[in-house]
Protein backbone atom coordinates (compact mmCIF):
# COMPACT_ATOMS: atom_id res chain seq x y z
CA UNK A 1 0.00 0.00 0.00
CA UNK A 2 2.98 2.22 0.63
CA UNK A 3 3.62 2.64 -3.09
CA UNK A 4 0.02 3.63 -3.76
CA UNK A 5 0.23 6.40 -1.18
CA UNK A 6 3.53 7.55 -2.68
CA UNK A 7 2.05 7.66 -6.17
CA UNK A 8 -1.00 9.55 -4.98
CA UNK A 9 1.04 12.09 -3.04
CA UNK A 10 3.68 12.61 -5.71
CA UNK A 11 1.08 12.78 -8.45
CA UNK A 12 -0.88 15.40 -6.52
CA UNK A 13 2.28 17.48 -6.06
CA UNK A 14 3.18 17.40 -9.75
CA UNK A 15 -0.40 18.11 -10.82
CA UNK A 16 -0.64 21.02 -8.40
CA UNK A 17 2.62 22.40 -9.79
CA UNK A 18 1.35 22.13 -13.34
CA UNK A 19 -1.83 24.00 -12.49
CA UNK A 20 0.17 26.64 -10.60
CA UNK A 21 2.45 27.01 -13.61
CA UNK A 22 -0.54 27.66 -15.84
CA UNK A 23 -1.83 30.20 -13.35
CA UNK A 24 1.58 31.91 -13.34
CA UNK A 25 1.74 31.98 -17.14
CA UNK A 26 -1.63 33.73 -17.25
CA UNK A 27 -0.24 36.59 -15.17
CA UNK A 28 3.17 36.44 -16.91
CA UNK A 29 4.84 35.63 -13.60
CA UNK A 30 7.76 33.33 -13.07
CA UNK A 31 6.40 30.08 -11.62
CA UNK A 32 9.26 29.84 -9.08
CA UNK A 33 7.51 31.80 -6.29
CA UNK A 34 4.37 29.70 -6.69
CA UNK A 35 6.36 26.46 -6.44
CA UNK A 36 7.97 27.75 -3.25
CA UNK A 37 4.58 28.69 -1.85
CA UNK A 38 3.24 25.26 -2.78
CA UNK A 39 6.08 23.68 -0.80
CA UNK A 40 5.30 25.93 2.15
CA UNK A 41 1.64 24.96 1.97
CA UNK A 42 2.35 21.22 2.04
CA UNK A 43 5.26 20.85 4.44
CA UNK A 44 5.75 20.90 8.18
CA UNK A 45 3.34 23.31 9.78
CA UNK A 46 1.48 23.57 6.49
CA UNK A 47 -1.95 22.34 5.47
CA UNK A 48 -1.05 18.81 4.46
CA UNK A 49 2.06 17.17 5.88
CA UNK A 50 3.45 14.69 3.38
CA UNK A 51 4.59 11.35 4.64
CA UNK A 52 5.42 8.67 2.12
CA UNK A 53 6.84 10.75 -0.70
CA UNK A 54 9.18 12.82 1.46
CA UNK A 55 12.22 10.71 0.66
CA UNK A 56 11.41 10.53 -3.03
CA UNK A 57 10.95 14.30 -3.20
CA UNK A 58 14.30 14.75 -1.46
CA UNK A 59 16.07 12.67 -4.12
CA UNK A 60 14.16 14.48 -6.85
CA UNK A 61 15.28 17.78 -5.38
CA UNK A 62 18.93 16.72 -5.52
CA UNK A 63 18.53 15.73 -9.16
CA UNK A 64 16.81 19.07 -9.72
CA UNK A 65 19.84 21.00 -8.49
CA UNK A 66 22.15 18.85 -10.62
CA UNK A 67 20.04 19.42 -13.73
CA UNK A 68 19.74 23.17 -13.08
CA UNK A 69 23.51 23.49 -12.99
CA UNK A 70 24.06 21.12 -15.91
CA UNK A 71 21.75 23.17 -18.11
CA UNK A 72 23.50 26.33 -16.99
CA UNK A 73 26.80 24.80 -18.08
CA UNK A 74 25.29 23.72 -21.40
CA UNK A 75 24.21 27.31 -22.09
CA UNK A 76 27.82 28.45 -22.26
CA UNK A 77 30.77 27.21 -24.18
CA UNK A 78 34.11 27.22 -22.42
CA UNK A 79 35.40 29.88 -24.79
CA UNK A 80 32.40 32.09 -23.85
CA UNK A 81 33.42 31.85 -20.23
CA UNK A 82 37.10 32.47 -20.79
CA UNK A 83 36.59 35.45 -23.12
CA UNK A 84 34.00 36.94 -20.75
CA UNK A 85 36.32 36.52 -17.82
CA UNK A 86 39.10 38.33 -19.64
CA UNK A 87 36.93 41.18 -20.88
CA UNK A 88 34.61 41.84 -17.96
CA UNK A 89 36.28 40.71 -14.74
CA UNK A 90 36.09 44.24 -13.20
CA UNK A 91 32.29 44.17 -13.56
CA UNK A 92 32.29 40.76 -11.92
CA UNK A 93 34.33 42.04 -8.99
CA UNK A 94 32.08 45.09 -8.54
CA UNK A 95 29.04 42.81 -8.75
CA UNK A 96 30.47 40.55 -6.05
CA UNK A 97 31.47 43.43 -3.76
CA UNK A 98 28.20 45.35 -4.05
CA UNK A 99 25.81 42.42 -3.82
CA UNK A 100 27.51 39.76 -1.72
CA UNK A 101 28.55 42.11 1.09
CA UNK A 102 25.01 43.25 2.03
CA UNK A 103 23.99 39.62 2.45
CA UNK A 104 27.02 38.83 4.59
CA UNK A 105 26.51 41.99 6.65
CA UNK A 106 22.85 41.16 7.22
CA UNK A 107 23.71 37.68 8.52
CA UNK A 108 26.33 39.11 10.87
CA UNK A 109 23.93 41.81 12.10
CA UNK A 110 21.33 39.14 12.83
CA UNK A 111 24.03 37.33 14.80
CA UNK A 112 24.05 34.19 12.68
CA UNK A 113 27.79 33.72 12.56
CA UNK A 114 30.32 33.61 9.72
CA UNK A 115 29.13 30.43 7.94
CA UNK A 116 25.60 31.77 7.52
CA UNK A 117 27.14 35.06 6.39
CA UNK A 118 28.97 33.34 3.52
CA UNK A 119 25.76 31.51 2.53
CA UNK A 120 23.58 34.62 2.61
CA UNK A 121 26.24 36.51 0.63
CA UNK A 122 25.73 34.02 -2.18
CA UNK A 123 21.94 34.27 -1.92
CA UNK A 124 22.02 38.03 -2.49
CA UNK A 125 24.85 37.94 -5.02
CA UNK A 126 23.71 35.59 -7.78
CA UNK A 127 21.01 36.90 -10.12
CA UNK A 128 18.57 34.56 -11.81
CA UNK A 129 19.70 34.07 -15.41
CA UNK A 130 16.49 32.16 -16.16
CA UNK A 131 14.13 34.91 -15.01
CA UNK A 132 16.25 37.65 -16.59
CA UNK A 133 16.50 35.98 -19.99
CA UNK A 134 12.73 35.54 -20.00
CA UNK A 135 12.11 39.17 -18.99
CA UNK A 136 14.43 40.45 -21.73
CA UNK A 137 12.48 38.40 -24.26
CA UNK A 138 9.11 39.58 -22.95
CA UNK A 139 10.15 43.23 -23.05
CA UNK A 140 11.56 42.86 -26.57
CA UNK A 141 15.02 43.86 -25.43
CA UNK A 142 17.01 40.88 -26.68
CA UNK A 143 18.44 43.05 -29.45
CA UNK A 144 19.26 46.02 -27.24
CA UNK A 145 22.80 47.28 -27.05
CA UNK A 146 23.05 46.73 -23.30
CA UNK A 147 21.97 43.09 -23.49
CA UNK A 148 25.51 41.71 -23.98
CA UNK A 149 26.54 43.58 -20.81
CA UNK A 150 23.68 42.04 -18.83
CA UNK A 151 24.59 38.61 -20.11
CA UNK A 152 28.28 39.06 -19.36
CA UNK A 153 27.49 39.86 -15.71
CA UNK A 154 25.34 36.73 -15.54
CA UNK A 155 28.06 34.60 -17.13
CA UNK A 156 30.61 35.80 -14.60
CA UNK A 157 28.25 35.06 -11.71
CA UNK A 158 27.69 31.56 -13.02
CA UNK A 159 31.42 31.05 -13.36
CA UNK A 160 31.94 32.41 -9.86
CA UNK A 161 29.48 29.82 -8.57
CA UNK A 162 31.90 27.10 -9.65
CA UNK A 163 34.34 28.51 -7.10
CA UNK A 164 31.80 29.63 -4.53
CA UNK A 165 29.72 26.46 -4.18
CA UNK A 166 32.64 24.25 -3.09
CA UNK A 167 33.55 26.84 -0.45
CA UNK A 168 30.00 26.83 0.91
CA UNK A 169 29.83 23.05 0.76
CA UNK A 170 33.03 22.79 2.80
CA UNK A 171 31.89 25.44 5.30
CA UNK A 172 28.45 23.98 5.97
CA UNK A 173 30.00 20.53 6.33
CA UNK A 174 31.96 22.06 9.19
CA UNK A 175 35.31 21.37 7.57
CA UNK A 176 38.33 22.92 9.23
CA UNK A 177 40.68 25.32 7.49
CA UNK A 178 42.99 22.60 6.19
CA UNK A 179 40.22 20.35 4.88
CA UNK A 180 38.39 23.35 3.48
CA UNK A 181 41.46 24.59 1.65
CA UNK A 182 42.06 21.12 0.22
CA UNK A 183 38.45 20.96 -1.03
CA UNK A 184 38.78 24.37 -2.59
CA UNK A 185 42.07 23.40 -4.23
CA UNK A 186 40.44 20.27 -5.67
CA UNK A 187 37.46 22.27 -6.91
CA UNK A 188 39.58 24.99 -8.48
CA UNK A 189 41.90 22.40 -10.01
CA UNK A 190 38.96 20.46 -11.43
CA UNK A 191 37.30 23.62 -12.77
CA UNK A 192 40.54 24.81 -14.35
CA UNK A 193 41.20 21.38 -15.83
CA UNK A 194 37.69 21.10 -17.26
CA UNK A 195 37.83 24.60 -18.75
CA UNK A 196 41.22 23.87 -20.31
CA UNK A 197 40.10 20.47 -21.58
CA UNK A 198 36.86 21.92 -22.93
CA UNK A 199 38.65 24.69 -24.80
CA UNK A 200 41.27 22.32 -26.19
CA UNK A 201 39.43 19.01 -26.58
CA UNK A 202 35.76 20.00 -26.38
CA UNK A 203 35.11 18.43 -29.76
CA UNK A 204 36.56 15.09 -28.71
CA UNK A 205 34.51 14.95 -25.50
CA UNK A 206 31.37 15.91 -27.37
CA UNK A 207 32.02 13.31 -30.06
CA UNK A 208 32.27 10.65 -27.35
CA UNK A 209 28.90 11.69 -25.92
CA UNK A 210 27.18 12.66 -29.16
CA UNK A 211 24.69 10.23 -30.61
CA UNK A 212 22.14 10.51 -33.40
CA UNK A 213 19.67 8.60 -31.30
CA UNK A 214 18.01 10.88 -28.73
CA UNK A 215 17.43 8.02 -26.32
CA UNK A 216 21.10 7.09 -26.09
CA UNK A 217 22.19 10.72 -25.90
CA UNK A 218 19.78 11.32 -23.02
CA UNK A 219 20.99 8.28 -21.09
CA UNK A 220 24.68 8.99 -21.67
CA UNK A 221 24.48 12.67 -20.71
CA UNK A 222 22.23 12.09 -17.72
CA UNK A 223 24.27 9.14 -16.49
CA UNK A 224 27.57 10.94 -16.93
CA UNK A 225 26.28 14.06 -15.16
CA UNK A 226 24.82 12.26 -12.16
CA UNK A 227 27.95 10.10 -11.87
CA UNK A 228 30.29 13.09 -11.97
CA UNK A 229 28.04 14.94 -9.53
CA UNK A 230 28.17 11.98 -7.16
CA UNK A 231 31.97 11.77 -7.39
CA UNK A 232 32.20 15.53 -6.79
CA UNK A 233 29.97 15.16 -3.74
CA UNK A 234 32.18 12.32 -2.49
CA UNK A 235 35.23 14.57 -2.81
CA UNK A 236 33.31 17.17 -0.76
CA UNK A 237 33.33 19.51 -3.75
CA UNK A 238 29.54 19.87 -4.29
CA UNK A 239 27.45 17.84 -6.69
CA UNK A 240 26.15 20.98 -8.36
CA UNK A 241 29.63 22.09 -9.43
CA UNK A 242 30.37 18.65 -10.88
CA UNK A 243 27.21 18.91 -12.99
CA UNK A 244 28.06 22.46 -14.05
CA UNK A 245 31.50 21.37 -15.24
CA UNK A 246 29.98 18.51 -17.26
CA UNK A 247 27.76 21.09 -18.93
CA UNK A 248 30.75 23.27 -19.74
CA UNK A 249 32.73 20.37 -21.15
CA UNK A 250 29.97 19.46 -23.60
CA UNK A 251 29.75 21.67 -26.64
CA UNK A 252 28.51 21.72 -30.20
CA UNK A 253 25.94 19.17 -31.30
CA UNK A 254 26.03 17.15 -28.11
CA UNK A 255 25.21 20.26 -26.08
CA UNK A 256 22.42 21.33 -28.46
CA UNK A 257 20.85 17.88 -28.38
CA UNK A 258 21.22 17.48 -24.64
CA UNK A 259 19.72 20.92 -24.14
CA UNK A 260 16.49 20.09 -25.98
CA UNK A 261 16.23 16.64 -24.40
CA UNK A 262 16.93 17.66 -20.84
CA UNK A 263 14.87 20.87 -20.72
CA UNK A 264 11.61 19.11 -19.77
CA UNK A 265 13.42 16.96 -17.19
CA UNK A 266 15.07 20.04 -15.72
CA UNK A 267 11.69 21.78 -15.49
CA UNK A 268 10.18 18.81 -13.66
CA UNK A 269 12.95 18.22 -11.16
CA UNK A 270 13.69 21.90 -10.58
CA UNK A 271 10.02 22.37 -9.68
CA UNK A 272 10.34 19.42 -7.29
CA UNK A 273 13.42 21.08 -5.79
CA UNK A 274 11.59 24.35 -5.12
CA UNK A 275 8.76 22.42 -3.49
CA UNK A 276 11.25 20.46 -1.41
CA UNK A 277 12.83 23.70 -0.23
CA UNK A 278 9.40 25.02 0.69
CA UNK A 279 8.56 21.76 2.47
CA UNK A 280 11.49 22.24 4.79
CA UNK A 281 10.47 25.75 5.65
CA UNK A 282 7.83 26.21 8.32
CA UNK A 283 5.40 28.92 7.13
CA UNK A 284 5.15 30.15 10.72
CA UNK A 285 8.87 31.01 10.65
CA UNK A 286 8.50 33.48 7.79
CA UNK A 287 6.72 36.46 9.44
CA UNK A 288 9.56 37.07 11.96
CA UNK A 289 12.13 37.36 9.14
CA UNK A 290 9.88 39.35 6.81
CA UNK A 291 11.29 42.74 7.80
CA UNK A 292 14.97 41.77 7.39
CA UNK A 293 14.08 40.10 4.07
CA UNK A 294 12.33 43.24 2.87
CA UNK A 295 15.21 45.49 3.93
CA UNK A 296 17.71 43.15 2.28
CA UNK A 297 15.60 43.03 -0.90
CA UNK A 298 15.44 46.83 -1.12
CA UNK A 299 19.18 47.28 -0.45
CA UNK A 300 20.30 44.56 -2.86
CA UNK A 301 17.89 45.71 -5.56
CA UNK A 302 19.59 49.12 -5.33
CA UNK A 303 23.09 47.61 -5.33
CA UNK A 304 22.25 45.45 -8.38
CA UNK A 305 21.01 48.53 -10.22
CA UNK A 306 24.26 50.27 -9.30
CA UNK A 307 26.24 47.24 -10.50
CA UNK A 308 24.45 47.23 -13.84
CA UNK A 309 24.85 50.96 -14.22
CA UNK A 310 28.58 50.69 -13.58
CA UNK A 311 29.08 47.70 -15.88
CA UNK A 312 27.19 49.38 -18.72
CA UNK A 313 29.10 52.62 -18.22
CA UNK A 314 32.32 50.68 -18.47
CA UNK A 315 31.11 49.18 -21.75
CA UNK A 316 30.48 52.69 -23.12
CA UNK A 317 26.69 52.53 -23.09
CA UNK A 318 24.70 55.80 -22.71
CA UNK A 319 22.74 56.67 -19.58
CA UNK A 320 19.40 55.16 -20.58
CA UNK A 321 20.94 51.81 -21.34
CA UNK A 322 22.82 51.90 -18.02
CA UNK A 323 19.58 52.20 -16.07
CA UNK A 324 18.04 49.42 -18.15
CA UNK A 325 21.03 47.18 -17.44
CA UNK A 326 20.73 47.78 -13.70
CA UNK A 327 16.99 47.23 -13.62
CA UNK A 328 17.24 44.00 -15.57
CA UNK A 329 19.75 42.45 -13.18
CA UNK A 330 17.64 42.74 -10.01
CA UNK A 331 15.79 39.39 -10.16
CA UNK A 332 17.13 36.64 -7.91
CA UNK A 333 15.73 33.16 -8.20
CA UNK A 334 16.70 29.56 -8.62
CA UNK A 335 20.38 29.86 -7.69
CA UNK A 336 19.72 31.80 -4.50
CA UNK A 337 17.47 28.92 -3.48
CA UNK A 338 20.11 26.37 -4.50
CA UNK A 339 22.67 28.11 -2.28
CA UNK A 340 20.25 28.47 0.63
CA UNK A 341 19.28 24.82 0.14
CA UNK A 342 22.86 23.74 0.90
CA UNK A 343 22.65 25.46 4.26
CA UNK A 344 19.13 24.23 5.02
CA UNK A 345 19.93 20.57 4.43
CA UNK A 346 23.08 20.93 6.56
CA UNK A 347 21.01 22.48 9.36
CA UNK A 348 22.85 25.80 9.64
CA UNK A 349 20.87 28.67 11.21
CA UNK A 350 17.16 27.72 11.18
CA UNK A 351 15.98 31.20 10.15
CA UNK A 352 18.16 31.24 7.03
CA UNK A 353 15.78 29.14 4.93
CA UNK A 354 12.72 31.29 5.69
CA UNK A 355 14.71 34.48 5.10
CA UNK A 356 16.00 33.23 1.72
CA UNK A 357 12.48 32.11 0.79
CA UNK A 358 10.95 35.49 1.59
CA UNK A 359 13.85 37.30 -0.09
CA UNK A 360 13.56 35.33 -3.34
CA UNK A 361 9.76 35.63 -3.33
CA UNK A 362 10.14 39.40 -3.11
CA UNK A 363 12.83 39.80 -5.75
CA UNK A 364 11.52 37.29 -8.26
CA UNK A 365 8.33 39.38 -8.35
CA UNK A 366 10.10 42.74 -8.13
CA UNK A 367 12.82 41.93 -10.69
CA UNK A 368 10.64 42.06 -13.83
CA UNK A 369 9.15 45.34 -12.56
CA UNK A 370 12.54 47.00 -12.03
CA UNK A 371 13.61 45.75 -15.45
CA UNK A 372 10.62 47.53 -16.96
CA UNK A 373 10.47 50.77 -14.96
CA UNK A 374 13.97 51.69 -13.76
CA UNK A 375 14.84 53.62 -16.91
CA UNK A 376 11.57 55.63 -17.21
CA UNK A 377 11.75 56.47 -13.48
CA UNK A 378 15.36 57.57 -13.78
CA UNK A 379 14.49 59.73 -16.79
CA UNK A 380 11.50 61.23 -14.95
CA UNK A 381 13.66 61.97 -11.90
CA UNK A 382 16.33 63.61 -14.05
CA UNK A 383 13.71 65.84 -15.73
CA UNK A 384 12.13 66.58 -12.38
CA UNK A 385 15.48 67.77 -11.05
CA UNK A 386 16.16 69.71 -14.22
CA UNK A 387 12.92 71.68 -13.87
CA UNK A 388 13.91 72.53 -10.31
CA UNK A 389 17.03 74.07 -11.79
CA UNK A 390 19.59 71.63 -10.41
CA UNK A 391 22.29 70.00 -12.46
CA UNK A 392 20.49 67.42 -14.58
CA UNK A 393 21.80 64.08 -15.69
CA UNK A 394 22.23 64.10 -19.44
CA UNK A 395 19.12 62.32 -20.63
CA UNK A 396 18.22 61.92 -24.27
CA UNK A 397 14.91 63.06 -25.77
CA UNK A 398 11.90 61.54 -24.05
CA UNK A 399 10.29 58.56 -25.67
CA UNK A 400 6.78 58.75 -27.02
CA UNK A 401 5.77 56.03 -24.55
CA UNK A 402 6.41 58.13 -21.47
CA UNK A 403 4.28 61.25 -21.83
CA UNK A 404 5.60 64.33 -20.08
CA UNK A 405 3.18 66.04 -17.75
CA UNK A 406 3.89 69.68 -18.59
CA UNK B 1 28.60 47.00 -55.00
CA UNK B 2 29.83 44.66 -52.28
CA UNK B 3 27.42 43.10 -49.82
CA UNK B 4 27.07 45.07 -46.58
CA UNK B 5 28.88 43.63 -43.59
CA UNK B 6 26.82 42.27 -40.74
CA UNK B 7 28.31 42.90 -37.31
CA UNK B 8 28.07 39.82 -35.09
CA UNK B 9 27.86 39.86 -31.31
CA UNK B 10 27.74 36.63 -29.30
CA UNK B 11 25.00 36.58 -26.66
CA UNK B 12 26.07 33.83 -24.28
CA UNK B 13 23.17 31.62 -23.32
CA UNK B 14 20.91 33.11 -25.99
CA UNK B 15 22.63 32.91 -29.36
CA UNK B 16 24.22 35.34 -31.78
CA UNK B 17 23.16 38.84 -32.77
CA UNK B 18 23.64 40.18 -36.31
CA UNK B 19 23.43 43.93 -36.84
CA UNK B 20 22.87 45.72 -40.13
CA UNK B 21 22.93 49.45 -40.76
CA UNK B 22 21.18 50.20 -44.06
CA UNK B 23 22.20 52.83 -46.61
CA UNK B 24 19.55 55.09 -45.11
CA UNK B 25 21.34 54.77 -41.76
CA UNK B 26 18.51 52.74 -40.24
CA UNK B 27 19.61 50.03 -37.88
CA UNK B 28 18.10 46.57 -37.62
CA UNK B 29 19.28 43.42 -35.93
CA UNK B 30 18.51 39.72 -36.01
CA UNK B 31 19.12 37.58 -32.93
CA UNK B 32 19.58 33.93 -33.87
CA UNK B 33 18.39 31.88 -30.91
CA UNK B 34 19.85 28.45 -30.48
CA UNK B 35 16.49 26.73 -30.78
CA UNK B 36 16.09 28.04 -34.33
CA UNK B 37 13.86 30.98 -33.39
CA UNK B 38 14.80 34.46 -34.58
CA UNK B 39 14.16 37.86 -33.04
CA UNK B 40 14.10 40.70 -35.56
CA UNK B 41 14.45 44.15 -34.02
CA UNK B 42 14.26 47.66 -35.40
CA UNK B 43 15.75 50.66 -33.64
CA UNK B 44 14.17 54.05 -33.28
CA UNK B 45 16.01 57.26 -34.03
CA UNK B 46 15.38 58.68 -30.54
CA UNK B 47 17.17 55.91 -28.64
CA UNK B 48 19.54 54.04 -30.95
CA UNK B 49 20.29 51.45 -28.26
CA UNK B 50 16.85 50.07 -27.60
CA UNK B 51 14.51 48.21 -29.89
CA UNK B 52 11.56 50.28 -31.04
CA UNK B 53 9.97 47.14 -32.41
CA UNK B 54 10.91 43.54 -31.80
CA UNK B 55 9.40 40.43 -33.38
CA UNK B 56 10.01 36.84 -32.40
CA UNK B 57 9.77 34.38 -35.30
CA UNK B 58 9.78 30.60 -35.13
CA UNK B 59 12.28 28.76 -37.33
CA UNK B 60 9.61 28.00 -39.93
CA UNK B 61 8.36 31.61 -39.98
CA UNK B 62 11.91 32.84 -40.38
CA UNK B 63 12.34 30.43 -43.30
CA UNK B 64 9.29 31.82 -45.09
CA UNK B 65 10.48 35.36 -44.45
CA UNK B 66 13.90 34.56 -45.90
CA UNK B 67 12.20 33.32 -49.06
CA UNK B 68 10.22 36.53 -49.34
CA UNK B 69 13.36 38.61 -48.80
CA UNK B 70 15.37 36.92 -51.54
CA UNK B 71 15.85 39.23 -54.53
CA UNK B 72 15.21 36.32 -56.92
CA UNK B 73 12.05 35.34 -55.08
CA UNK B 74 8.82 34.29 -56.81
CA UNK B 75 7.08 31.86 -54.54
CA UNK B 76 8.04 29.68 -51.64
CA UNK B 77 7.05 26.45 -53.35
CA UNK B 78 8.75 27.22 -56.67
CA UNK B 79 11.07 24.47 -57.89
CA UNK B 80 12.16 25.62 -61.30
CA UNK B 81 11.47 28.21 -63.98
CA UNK B 82 12.23 27.68 -67.64
CA UNK B 83 12.83 30.44 -70.15
CA UNK B 84 9.77 29.15 -72.00
CA UNK B 85 7.33 30.56 -69.45
CA UNK B 86 6.77 27.25 -67.68
CA UNK B 87 7.11 26.83 -63.94
CA UNK B 88 7.37 23.78 -61.71
CA UNK B 89 5.93 24.01 -58.22
CA UNK B 90 5.19 21.78 -55.28
CA UNK B 91 1.60 21.92 -54.02
CA UNK B 92 0.63 20.18 -50.81
CA UNK B 93 -2.68 18.35 -50.37
CA UNK B 94 -3.96 19.40 -46.94
CA UNK B 95 -5.66 16.86 -44.70
CA UNK B 96 -8.75 19.08 -44.89
CA UNK B 97 -8.67 19.18 -48.71
CA UNK B 98 -11.74 17.83 -50.49
CA UNK B 99 -9.44 15.61 -52.56
CA UNK B 100 -8.11 13.74 -49.54
CA UNK B 101 -9.03 10.10 -50.34
CA UNK B 102 -10.39 10.82 -53.82
CA UNK B 103 -8.80 9.90 -57.13
CA UNK B 104 -6.74 12.28 -59.21
CA UNK B 105 -9.18 12.13 -62.17
CA UNK B 106 -11.87 13.80 -60.02
CA UNK B 107 -9.84 17.01 -59.84
CA UNK B 108 -10.05 17.43 -63.67
CA UNK B 109 -6.86 19.35 -63.25
CA UNK B 110 -5.41 19.10 -66.72
CA UNK B 111 -8.77 19.90 -68.38
CA UNK B 112 -9.35 22.93 -66.19
CA UNK B 113 -5.86 24.38 -65.95
CA UNK B 114 -3.61 22.81 -68.55
CA UNK B 115 -1.09 22.04 -65.82
CA UNK B 116 0.35 18.53 -65.45
CA UNK B 117 1.01 16.60 -62.29
CA UNK B 118 4.32 14.93 -63.03
CA UNK B 119 4.88 13.27 -59.65
CA UNK B 120 3.45 12.81 -56.19
CA UNK B 121 5.72 12.85 -53.13
CA UNK B 122 4.34 10.66 -50.38
CA UNK B 123 6.38 10.26 -47.17
CA UNK B 124 9.82 9.13 -48.35
CA UNK B 125 8.95 8.04 -51.89
CA UNK B 126 8.12 9.78 -55.15
CA UNK B 127 5.46 8.35 -57.47
CA UNK B 128 6.17 9.49 -61.03
CA UNK B 129 3.39 10.19 -63.59
CA UNK B 130 0.34 9.38 -61.42
CA UNK B 131 -2.61 8.05 -63.49
CA UNK B 132 -6.17 9.48 -63.21
CA UNK B 133 -7.15 6.57 -60.90
CA UNK B 134 -4.36 7.46 -58.43
CA UNK B 135 -5.91 8.05 -54.98
CA UNK B 136 -4.69 11.20 -53.25
CA UNK B 137 -4.14 11.44 -49.49
CA UNK B 138 -3.69 14.34 -47.10
CA UNK B 139 -0.02 15.21 -46.76
CA UNK B 140 0.84 14.32 -50.38
CA UNK B 141 2.91 16.86 -52.26
CA UNK B 142 2.14 17.22 -55.98
CA UNK B 143 4.83 18.36 -58.40
CA UNK B 144 2.94 20.45 -60.95
CA UNK B 145 4.28 21.88 -64.21
CA UNK B 146 2.47 24.44 -66.34
CA UNK B 147 2.21 28.12 -67.14
CA UNK B 148 2.26 30.53 -64.19
CA UNK B 149 -1.52 30.99 -64.46
CA UNK B 150 -2.11 27.27 -64.90
CA UNK B 151 -0.12 26.32 -61.82
CA UNK B 152 -1.82 29.00 -59.72
CA UNK B 153 -5.23 27.66 -60.85
CA UNK B 154 -4.09 24.13 -59.98
CA UNK B 155 -3.10 25.29 -56.50
CA UNK B 156 -6.54 26.86 -56.09
CA UNK B 157 -8.23 23.57 -57.08
CA UNK B 158 -6.10 21.49 -54.71
CA UNK B 159 -6.73 24.01 -51.93
CA UNK B 160 -10.53 23.52 -52.03
CA UNK B 161 -11.86 22.36 -48.70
Amino acid sequence: MHSAVLLIEFGSIILALGLLGRFAARFRLSPIPLYLLAGLAFGEGGLLPLGASEEFVATGAEIGVILLLLMLGLEYSASDLVSNLKAHYPSGLVDCALNALPGAAAALLLGWGPVAAVVLAGVTWISSSGVIAKVLGDLGRVGNRETPVILSVLVLEDLAMAVYLPIVTALVAGAGLAAGSLTLAIALGAAGLVLFAAVRYGRVISRFVSSDDPEKLLLVVLGLTILVAGVAQQLQVSAAVGAFLVGIALSGEAAEGAHTLLSPLRDLFAAVFFVFFGLHTDPASIPPVLLPALALAVVTAATKIATGYWAAKRAGIPVKGRWRTGGALVARGEFSIVIAGLAVTAGIEPSLGPLATAYVLLLVVLGPLTARYTEPLAAWWARHRATRGETPEPVAETRAQTPVGD
Amino acid sequence: MSAPRLRTTPLPGIGVQYDLVTREQRHLSVVAHRDGARTVSFYGADDPDSCAQSLRLSGAEAGSLIDALKPSHHSASLLYTTDLGLVAERIEVAATSRWNGRVLGDTRMRTETGASIVAVLRRAEAIPSPTPDFRLAGGDTLIVIGTREGVDAAAAIIGRE
